[in-house]
């Protein structure tokens, strides 16, 4: 193969029809709450992570509902369980339950063989 | 489908003139498709009988210059008005473009002069200035592919051939391609609106073919200046073409025709380039989905001969569309330059299945 | 019995039924005249209503209870008004057939009109048939099924807010206020008959502002799992097997998006009608976007600038249902108040 030096980048288009967006039933499952969320972004707001680091629950939750599973995994890692996103939640979701099923899939999708 | 799309095209009728025309030719055209622009000449003089001028004296729009911040605005405004000035010499007033992105840029000359006419009176000062020319905006300004289009019906009279598969009977199945400052400047100035425009449409269907409506149809075809001319950037101008190559791709087209230098340019070159870099085709055979330009479907379908018209500078191979349609043409004249001399053969593609090189 | 009062009452959608029947109540002899062969307007076009799923012909047989024998009203179909003047202190109106109607007081109840989606191009609706609107959901709901051109039911169907309105492109800078809420019921409904399906709705904002809709939103979330994208579709095309392929921007997540649906609901606004528009153009009452502009959208929001002509329901602006009902009957109390006046 040739090499002009370029190289043709993947569309970065999020196809629906492609996403597996059925997984996150599987969080509905467990917390079905969560599909209350309106992405108001009070969590992210008041979330001790995000004061030393770039977490943002409310980003973390909408992607993988929209099955953008990449770098999630890593992602969860920085938040620290505490749980006052859910003391202020409108909608009463159960953010700390939501991170922990994500946590939970995502291991199981990326950690499983390793 | 088409019942509600022939209603857009009535709202989207542009006036397009009949007789004396000023011909401004493409900077890249021909030396991409150098059969191009000898055709449209043809058929205007030869088979419609038109008066249509060939200006030797022509020069750029500044087009490629100015979408890629080269050129300021007022430099193009003044380099314009020296084209209209020259059309002006010759006593005609109807201007075809014979470029997209040229016939965007005479548009949005005109439209800012009409709009502000504080520019108009700076521009006719600029080139009095310079060349001491005065000079009138034309009557009217139709691209090429639009006189091609409203003559589609008479010129179909003088075609011995159509757009069918000769061996199944069946209509070929042809991509169209509008470029991109043909109608999305201004809908207006296009027949048919931005979204559906009908230029090519009006030709495929009128000469025999069929039109796919596949899902990226309306998605650019990479050209896009800035990408494409530095070398780091050329992947975004490949990805996009890319995108609509895969989404033809179930479609099985015949061929891919467009109305814009860029567009066929990219369509055609860039299908080489996937093929080299990736070894990805777009047809069942690896030779790839030939791209025309109009005049050379037009010119195919009149009779001229396929290498009069400049096929052989094409980098998909266009044999087998030739045959589908039954169309003669010698194999030994396909090198062999205006001298009568051999050229040579092109290079052979490592991916890229070709006629030549066996 | 002494001289009746007499109002004229041009349009017999919800607010002109119940402007009528209040006028009538207060033994005004009122006459209504509808351009169509039937009353109710565009309550015809609904099968059930948000946000209590009631149904829309049941609706309506409570509203014209009283309106149709009473014997206070004349109620005239095929009857359209192509011009209304004031002329020595009374109203005339003037039919398309040439008759003419008079009155002391005319109510201009012309309701609204739904926008044409085949001025959005780009979103291919009359193309592609499996583009609908949302008064065609409605249709087919009321027939008991939701199907694709192709008779099968839709596997993914997704519903675009904001079709001809907050849209400069047509026009239209306004809120049609009603299609968020649209949505959410027709996607309801949708989920009900197909529990299996998937519902997609693309919003700008999602406008909530009505008693019991952010509950009904909040209940298609969790219920029903209907997805919320935001983001505006900017096209759409067809696929090889004749579903929609539609391209949007996730704007949460600011990545484009493109996906493949089985149908495409367009939520299509609320515009003036056209006797709305060339009535109030007439008096010299007409406001933005052609639809009539009332004298004080606060304290005299059924009178108009011209005395004697007021103004009910959406024909002023995108209006309820609920609304528009009791904007008739605040608009008959206006009148009542204006004729006691001018004795």
């Amino acid at each position: 193969m040739k090499n002009w030096g370029f190289k043709i980048p993947d569309s970065r288009t999020l196809d629906l029809d492609k996403e597996d967006l059925k997984l996150y039933n599987k969080i509905v499952e467990k917390v079905p709450s969560a599909r209350r969320c309106i992405m108001c972004g009070m969590c992210s707001a008041t979330c001790s992570a995000a004061n030393h680091t770039n977490f943002n629950f409310r980003l973390v939750h909408h992607k993988f509902r929209m099955g953008m599973f990449e770098s999630l995994a890593s992602e969860l890692d920085k938040c620290m369980l505490c749980g006052k996103c859910r003391m202020l939640c409108p909608r009463g979701v159960n953010t700390r339950a939501v991170i922990y099923n994500m946590r939970i899939i995502l291991d199981n999708m990326y950690y499983k063989n390793i | 489908m088409e019942e509600f799309t022939k209603k857009y095209w009535k709202d989207y009728q542009k006036e397009i003139a009949d007789d004396n025309f000023y011909y401004e030719r493409s900077c890249i055209r021909q030396s991409f498709f150098p059969g191009s622009e000898a055709a449209f000449l043809k058929i205007l003089r030869d088979i419609l009988g038109k008066n249509i001028i060939d200006d030797p004296n022509q020069h750029t729009c500044t087009g490629i210059g100015y979408h890629s911040d080269i050129v300021p605005f007022d430099t193009t405004m003044t380099v314009v008005a020296r084209i209209f000035s020259l059309m002006k010499d010759h006593g005609v007033n109807n201007f075809i473009p014979s470029c997209v992105t040229s016939f965007g840029i005479f548009n949005e000359v005109v439209e800012t002069w009409n709009h502000s006419p504080e520019e108009y009176e700076k521009t006719k000062l600029f080139l009095k200035q310079a060349t001491g020319r005065d000079f009138e905006i034309p009557q009217n300004i139709s691209h090429a592919s639009d006189i091609i289009y409203k003559y589609r019906k008479e010129l179909k009279e003088k075609m011995p051939y159509r757009l069918v598969n000769r061996n199944t009977g069946k209509p070929l199945r042809v991509v169209e391609h509008i470029g991109c400052h043909y109608s999305k400047l201004f809908a207006k100035k296009s027949e048919g609106g931005m979204e559906f425009p009908k230029v090519l449409v009006g030709m495929i269907e009128e000469w025999g073919g069929e039109v796919i409506d596949y899902p990226e149809r309306r998605h650019c075809c990479g050209f896009g200046f800035r990408q494409y001319l530095v070398m780091a950037n050329r992947g975004y101008s490949v990805a996009n073409t890319k995108k609509k190559f895969e989404s033809m791709q179930p479609y099985k087209p015949d061929f891919i025709v467009a109305n814009c230098p860029g567009c066929t340019m990219f369509m055609d070159r860039w299908q080489y380039t996937i093929a080299e870099m990736e070894g990805k085709t777009y047809d069942d055979n690896k030779m790839g989905i030939p791209v025309l330009t109009y005049e050379e479907m037009a010119g195919l379908l009149l009779g001229f001969n396929p290498w009069d018209l400049g096929l052989q500078l094409h980098q998909v191979q266009v044999e087998p569309l030739l045959d589908k349609i039954g169309i003669p043409y010698d194999p030994k004249d396909k090198y062999v330059g205006k001298s009568g001399n051999f050229l040579g053969e092109p290079e052979k593609p490592e991916n890229l299945v070709t006629v030549y090189g066996k | 019995m002494e001289n009746k009062k007499t109002v004229l009452v041009i349009g017999a959608g919800p607010a002109g039924i119940s402007a009528a029947k209040s006028l009538a109540n207060d033994n005004i002899s009122v006459t209504v005249l509808e351009k169509e062969d039937t009353f109710g307007g565009n309550i015809n076009n609904w099968a059930k209503l948000f946000p209590n799923f009631k149904d829309a012909g049941e609706v309506k047989s409570s509203l014209i209870q009283n309106f149709v024998n009473n014997q206070n009203i004349k109620i005239v179909y095929n009857k359209k008004v192509t011009e209304l003047k004031k002329h020595n202190q009374k109203w005339i109106a003037n039919t398309s057939d040439g008759e003419v109607f008079e009155s002391d007081a005319a109510i201009l109840s012309t309701g609204f009109k739904v926008f044409d989606a085949q001025y959005k191009e780009e979103l291919g609706y009359g193309i592609y048939p499996n583009v609908i609107t949302s008064v065609e959901f409605e249709k087919m709901y009321k027939n008991g099924k939701i199907l694709t051109v192709q008779g099968s039911v839709p596997k993914k169907i997704a519903f675009l807010n904001c079709v001809g309105s907050r849209d400069e492109k047509v026009g239209n800078h306004y809120c049609s206020r009603i299609c968020c809420i649209a949505a959410v019921k027709q996607a309801i409904e949708f989920k009900e008959l197909y529990p299996q399906s998937e519902a997609f709705i693309f919003y700008m904002d999602i406008r909530m502002a009505g008693q019991f809709y952010e509950e009904l939103y909040r209940k298609s979330q969790e219920k029903h799992g209907v997805v919320y994208i935001r983001g505006r579709i900017s096209e759409t095309s067809s696929t090889i097997d004749k579903k929609v392929q539609i391209k949007a921007e996730d704007t949460l997540a600011a990545t484009p998006l493109r996906m493949t649906v089985d149908m495409l609901v367009l939520m299509i606004g609320v515009e003036a009608s056209k006797s709305t528009t060339i009535l109030s153009k007439q008096n010299n009452i007409d406001g933005p976007y052609g639809f009539a502009k009332s004298k004080d959208i606060h304290t005299a929001d059924n009178y108009s600038n011209e005395n004697g002509l007021f103004l009910a329901g959406s024909c002023k602006r995108p209006l309820t249902l609920t609304e528009t009902i009791a904007d008739g009957k605040s608009a008959a109390i206006s009148v009542v108040e204006y004729l006691k006046q001018t004795k």
